[in-house]
């Protein structure tokens, strides 16, 4: 459960913590969308230099980035190896009926690269960012959506609380989990139905807990003047400074560099095909 | 009319029952109760004995069956004065990890003034204030889940004194803590009545927490059965024990040995003082 590292936060002073929140939510969106249109190796080195740049910037340890890949390892070789064994193209070994190709090889590696980055940038968001300005920013970038009756505020604030209660229902399920390994529960042995079934005695009181916690900081949260028919004001609202520019500026050139490249090699590669 | 110069009293109730909704028992069954302004007032009561249900009548998170309770003057009932009397009134609960919204120590405590709309200046000036206020300054960037249990508590009192309450009722805060935070936790609240001013209603079941308020209002049964100060009400050992309160060791020693040595000094409320009682006694024996 101590893998768990979504929605930590690690304060800071640097440039990358001082950026305006919808800055570094754009760029990681950016960086993403990037991330799928990137084919070549060049491309991927490029995009996982522009990511070791912003970590060294913000001055986190590369093994606390890192880390956020370790929950989702398993799904990384899952894929390379369904994309090393069922894409058509040149042999490159065989087991039983299945054929690895190069293509395969390449492909898998590719997608397994390109997730780990995704799950690093947007981990980099949020250890750099405080949890609050991060929901502030995906209210203030939805805004334009009240218009339309979409419950923007509420959205925000109930992903600050999920955010918040990450850590405290980790902490429970641990305790749980103990509680029940100390009167003979048994997590760790027999197969995939017997571990989910052993599961249900760690789920039912969590459940029941999270519905009592919810109660009670719902009304400790209307003890202290919850609403949300008004408007609220912000303690901290971060205006958009010259290195938010240049950041946004960084990521469209990246864009247009990465852009460039496919295309160039699409150009390189259509006549000859 | 009362006026400027007898404004009302901070809190009080009148003839006050409340049932849950549903439910035919009554938990509160005529609670007539003032509560004076600056004072220092500790409500003790078993489990069940309506406690925290008459806590949350102060700020209107429950409503009166029959009778009344005024907030600073306001009727609870009167919907239109619902956020000037929970500003006025701040409820502060027994876990800490359930009253904490934001993840961020200074972030939490800027929730209620946020909630008030209160300009960006204001809002970091009563944030400063509060977090200095329970000693929790230094810790304003931490994480909320990183602090101690006595740590949350003092940033949950935090988040209710940035709303710049006249009077906080406190609904058993150190329950949930280890000796230590206990201590951090009283310390505050005993700083917050005696320097900043603020009125305190703290709910709960211990005997020594009580022994450092003013006034004690012992409940029992949805009935206030007792109301003075510490040492007329810790007087009352046998009755205490008898509706399910145990009073302080020293108290209920010095009540004991009154049974044999009915010369001892009944009105004593810690160990210092029942020394000095037992020492009164037997130097009056030799001399």
């Amino acid at each position: 459960m101590r893998d768990i590292t979504m929605g930590q936060y690690f304060p800071g002073n640097t440039v990358i913590h001082k950026m305006d929140a919808r800055t570094k939510l754009l760029a990681v969106l950016c960086y993403i969308i990037e991330l799928f249109f990137v084919k070549t190796l060049a491309g991927f080195a490029l995009m996982a230099v522009a990511l070791f740049a912003a970590i060294a910037v913000s001055t986190i340890p590369f093994k606390m980035v890192a880390r956020s890949v370790k929950p989702i390892l398993i799904l990384l070789a899952f894929t390379a190896i369904l994309n090393l064994f069922y894409t058509d193209g040149d042999p490159l070994f065989r087991i039983w009926k299945l054929t690895a190709t190069w293509q395969g090889l390449e492909l898998g590696v590719f997608m397994m690269v390109r997730i780990a980055l995704l799950i690093m940038g947007s981990s980099l968001l949020t250890y750099t960012t405080s949890p609050i300005l991060l929901t502030d920013a995906m209210e203030r970038l939805m805004s334009p959506l009240k218009a339309l009756k979409v419950p923007v505020g509420e959205l925000a604030m109930m992903m600050t609380v999920a955010m918040r209660f990450i850590p405290v229902l980790v902490e429970e399920t641990d305790k749980i989990m103990s509680a029940q390994k100390a009167r003979g529960a048994d997590f760790e042995s027999g197969g995939v139905l017997k571990r989910a079934k052993a599961l249900v005695p760690i789920l039912v009181p969590l459940f029941v807990s999270s519905f009592h916690r919810a109660e009670e900081l719902a009304v400790a949260m209307e003890c202290r003047c919850y609403h949300t028919d008004r408007p609220r004001s912000r303690l901290k609202s971060t205006v958009m400074g010259a290195r938010d520019y240049v950041m946004l500026a960084l990521m469209a050139l990246l864009f247009a560099a990465i852009l460039f490249g496919t295309n160039r090699i699409l150009w390189t590669f259509i006549p000859t095909v | 009319m009362r006026n400027e110069i007898h404004p009302a009293p901070m809190l009080e109730t009148i003839e006050l029952t409340f049932s849950y909704p549903g439910e035919q028992r009554q938990v509160l069954k005529g609670v007539t109760l003032t509560v004076e302004r600056g004072s220092f007032v500790a409500v003790l009561g078993h489990n069940g004995s309506g406690k925290s249900t008459l806590a949350k009548q102060f700020n209107a998170v429950l409503l009166p069956s029959t009778g009344k309770v005024l907030a600073d003057g306001m009727d609870t009932t009167e919907e239109s004065l619902l956020f000037d009397i929970r500003q006025r009134v701040g409820l502060c609960f027994q876990n800490p990890d359930n009253q904490i919204v934001a993840t961020i120590v200074e972030e939490d405590v800027a929730f209620a003034p946020e909630n008030l709309n209160i300009p960006q200046a204001e809002t970091a000036e009563r944030v400063e204030y509060a977090l200095k206020a329970v000693g929790m300054w230094d810790f304003r960037e931490h994480s909320a889940h990183q602090l101690s249990g006595g740590q949350k508590q003092r940033v949950a009192i935090a988040g209710i004194i940035a709303m710049r309450p006249r009077c906080i009722v406190l609904d058993e805060p150190t329950a949930m803590l280890d000796p230590q935070g206990r201590q951090e936790v009283l310390a505050t609240i005993r700083h917050l009545n005696r320097e900043e001013g603020i009125t305190v209603v703290m709910i709960t079941h211990y005997m020594k927490e009580a022994a450092m308020a003013d006034r004690i209002v012992v409940m029992d049964d949805g009935l206030v059965v007792l109301d003075g100060t510490p040492r007329e009400v810790f007087q009352q050992a046998g009755y205490l024990e008898e509706i399910g309160l145990e009073a302080p060791q020293a108290t209920s020693l010095i009540a004991r040995l009154r049974k044999t040595c009915p010369a001892l000094r009944a009105d004593v409320l810690d160990e210092q003082e029942a020394a000095e009682a037992i020492a009164a006694v037997l130097r009056e024996v030799k001399g």
